[in-house]
């Protein structure tokens, strides 16, 4: 019983961890698979964190927080968008810049809005996305297995977690079955043939962009008005790098993204019920261990020892149309 | 179109000088709109930063202390510049090196200074250059992107130094995460000791004889760059590739070279920070100086009196940040996070935004002079 407990515990953790990770490794996946790489996932979600948490205190809304998370969000692929599709600037470079800017930007304006020292004033729950409970949640709770597994694992989540777990389907189908996927799944490869077919490259990365801001929109409000109730400074914590790592470990793909982003909160959501555990025959596993290995696993899959991981062939490169 | 991508005609000053300074300007302007949005007075507010950065001669030591720290880093991007990588890891390869001179310290603090410091130096770099060259080698034996590698290794750094100050090196009976304090064997001299030493007295500041170190490091920054054979190879795959393998280069060595040399000179900012400053090892000492190396760099065009220069600029508004927030409660160093994420994003990924139209309106005018 009490395994059965633990074990229902981590996954909805995982499942908790595991949102703005997904939402931000597929954003990451809209904009390589149309050649540009995006290391500015987190700079977007930590603008759209910020951008949440100030709209949701300032109107009470959870929607129009998100919906601001969304536009800053937006507003940042844009710039990224400007920089490296319309003046072929160093990708690396720009998403380097953004990151960088909105981690000073954040605590200036939330310092000069609200006089709170870098962070946002606490959001009233009223105005955040609160855990959705599921028809006979609370009464299922005490039946033994599936009574816990439908009231803590299926319902209790805040409306982003569903979001993004609905997301995913509808992302795989669109990269793969719709022509806007086929094209974005060609301009990432081969843009000159993109550009024989009459299709404008700019044109269809300027748009992976947006749905790039989107989702990174959504990842960003889910941090500070869903999980948390409000804007503290780098309060995303690498989570737009660990989504980068993800989505190369799911080389690109999206089942395999959304397993490796699920592998990676896991290892999170064990982490915080391990610490100075001591597990028979293996001791006391450190922390900091646990949280290194997604990004150990990256750097050997990338290197070839753990299967191999093959960009988008267009990724990084600026098009330049023949003259 | 006449000549389309080669080499520009325009005047070495535009290129070095004119270009570099409109894009800062352009960085200062949307910084300066910031903070008249946020209801402070733009030009008071560069006035205090720059009295808070060289009005008074502890405020000097304090910005030549960060200005060491951007020589560094502001090397270390561009020696990977040079040979064509981007070298994100600078803040996990300064994190080693700082373990590097952390150990010598602990180790051999007792042993006379004269010995210790040299091994320290060596130490700081050799662990700098090791954090950076299993990127470098992966990248060119193995073919994994350099930036996601060393993205990854500043993750693996952060981790393995909490691991190591939080279990292993810890003072004991402490609950803040240190080790206890070196030996003065392992202290290199502030700098106001050492004028103390010969009677002059200049104000206490963290400011210490790593400076000496970047000085030289400038200097033979320029020799190995511009004037050895290695520095020539790194250059010539950094240009192109397939035209370097022509010309008998191996790229992969320059490129394992030049991350090792860029990983080495991060890991100094280790030697600023541990036995020039705090003598003892602590947690997050590299306070983001690996990531300003991106902006430096990029300001100074990846040549070491563009990197001083730079530098020095980034120096001034680290120093006149923080003193800045002291009259201007709104306007923190946080400010100067932003200029940096806008001197970065124009004057590197908007860099083909003017730089084209500038240097062809003077190309034209040379021409038309000669004409």
């Amino acid at each position: 019983m009490e395994a059965v407990t633990w074990i229902v515990l981590v996954i909805d953790a995982t499942l908790r961890v595991s949102t703005p990770l997904i939402l931000a490794a597929f954003a990451g996946m809209f904009a390589e698979r149309s050649g540009v790489v995006d290391i500015g996932l987190e700079g977007k979600m930590l603008g759209a964190a910020f951008a949440a948490a100030a709209a949701a205190f300032a109107t009470g809304s959870a929607w129009l927080g998100l919906l601001a998370g969304i536009g800053a969000s937006v507003g940042l692929a844009m710039i990224h968008a400007f920089a490296c599709v319309t003046h072929r600037g160093d990708q690396v470079v720009s998403g380097m810049a953004l990151n960088i800017l909105v981690a000073g930007l954040g605590p200036v304006l939330s310092l000069a809005w609200f006089g709170q020292g870098g962070h946002t004033p606490i959001v009233a729950d009223a105005a955040r996305f609160r855990p959705i409970h599921f028809p006979f949640a609370e009464r299922m709770s005490d039946v033994p297995f599936i009574g816990q597994i439908y009231s803590e694992i299926v319902s209790g989540h805040n409306l982003i977690v569903y979001i993004a777990l609905g997301m995913v389907p509808l992302a795989a189908w669109f990269i793969y079955k719709t022509r806007f996927g086929l094209r974005l799944r060609a301009v990432g490869e081969a843009p000159e043939a993109v550009d024989t077919a009459g299709i404008s490259v700019a044109g269809m990365r300027y748009r992976a962009m947006i749905v790039c801001g989107i989702l990174c929109g959504i990842a960003g409000t889910s941090i500070s008005i869903a999980q948390n109730a409000l804007f503290v400074r780098d309060m995303t914590a690498g989570m737009g790098y660990l989504a980068l790592a993800a989505l190369i470990f799911g080389k690109w793909r999206p089942v395999p993204t959304l397993f490796a982003c699920f592998l990676f909160a896991f290892a999170d959501a064990v982490q915080a019920r391990l610490q100075g555990v001591d597990i028979p025959g293996v001791g006391v596993i450190p922390v900091q261990a646990i949280q290194a290995l997604p990004y150990l696993l990256t750097v050997l899959l990338l290197a070839g020892f753990v299967g191999r991981a093959v960009p988008p062939k267009a990724s990084g490169v600026p098009y330049v149309k023949e003259r | 179109m006449k000549g389309f991508g080669g080499p520009t005609q325009a005047p070495a000053w535009v290129t070095h000088g004119l270009v570099p300074l409109i894009n800062l300007g352009l960085a200062l302007l949307i910084a300066g709109i910031i903070i008249a949005l946020i209801g402070e007075n733009p030009f008071e507010a560069l006035r205090l930063l720059v009295l808070g950065a060289v009005g008074y001669p502890e405020a000097i030591g304090y910005t030549l202390y960060y200005t060491t720290n951007f020589v560094f880093t502001g090397l270390a991007v561009a020696i990977a510049f040079h040979c064509g990588l981007f070298n994100i890891g600078g803040e996990g390869q300064a994190y080693l090196g700082g373990l590097g001179a952390g150990l010598i310290g602990l180790y051999l603090g007792h042993w006379p200074a004269p010995v210790v410091i040299p091994l320290a130096i060596a130490c700081a770099m050799a662990f700098g250059a090791f954090w950076a060259f299993i990127p470098g080698w992966l990248q060119a034996k193995r073919g994994s992107h350099i930036v996601i590698t060393t993205i990854m290794f500043n993750f693996l750094a952060a981790a393995l130094m909490t691991y190591l100050l939080v279990e292993v090196f810890i003072k004991p009976g402490q609950q803040a995460a240190e080790s206890r304090t070196f030996e003065a064997g392992a202290w290199l001299p502030f700098v106001h000791d050492v004028f103390a030493a010969f009677g002059a007295n200049i104000g206490r500041s963290s400011l210490n004889l790593s400076i000496v170190v970047a000085a030289v490091c400038l200097v033979l920054f320029w020799f190995f760059v511009w004037r050895t054979r290695w520095g020539y190879e790194i250059r010539a795959v950094g240009h192109n590739e397939s035209a370097a393998v022509y010309g008998g280069i191996a790229p992969d060595r320059a490129i394992m070279l030049a991350m090792a040399i860029s990983g080495g000179l991060a890991g100094l900012v280790g030697v600023n920070e541990i036995i020039g400053v705090h003598h003892r090892l602590l947690l997050e000492f590299t306070a983001g100086y690996g990531f300003v190396g991106i902006a430096v760099a990029l300001m100074g065009r990846n040549h070491p009196v563009g990197i001083l220069l730079a530098a020095l600029l980034f120096g001034v508004l680290y120093q006149g940040g923080s003193e800045l927030a002291f009259d201007m409660p709104n306007v923190t160093r946080d400010m100067v996070v932003v200029l940096q994420g806008l001197v970065i994003l124009f004057s590197g990924a908007l860099e083909h935004m003017f730089r084209g139209r500038i240097e062809r309106l003077f190309a034209r005018r040379a021409r038309a002079a000669v004409a």
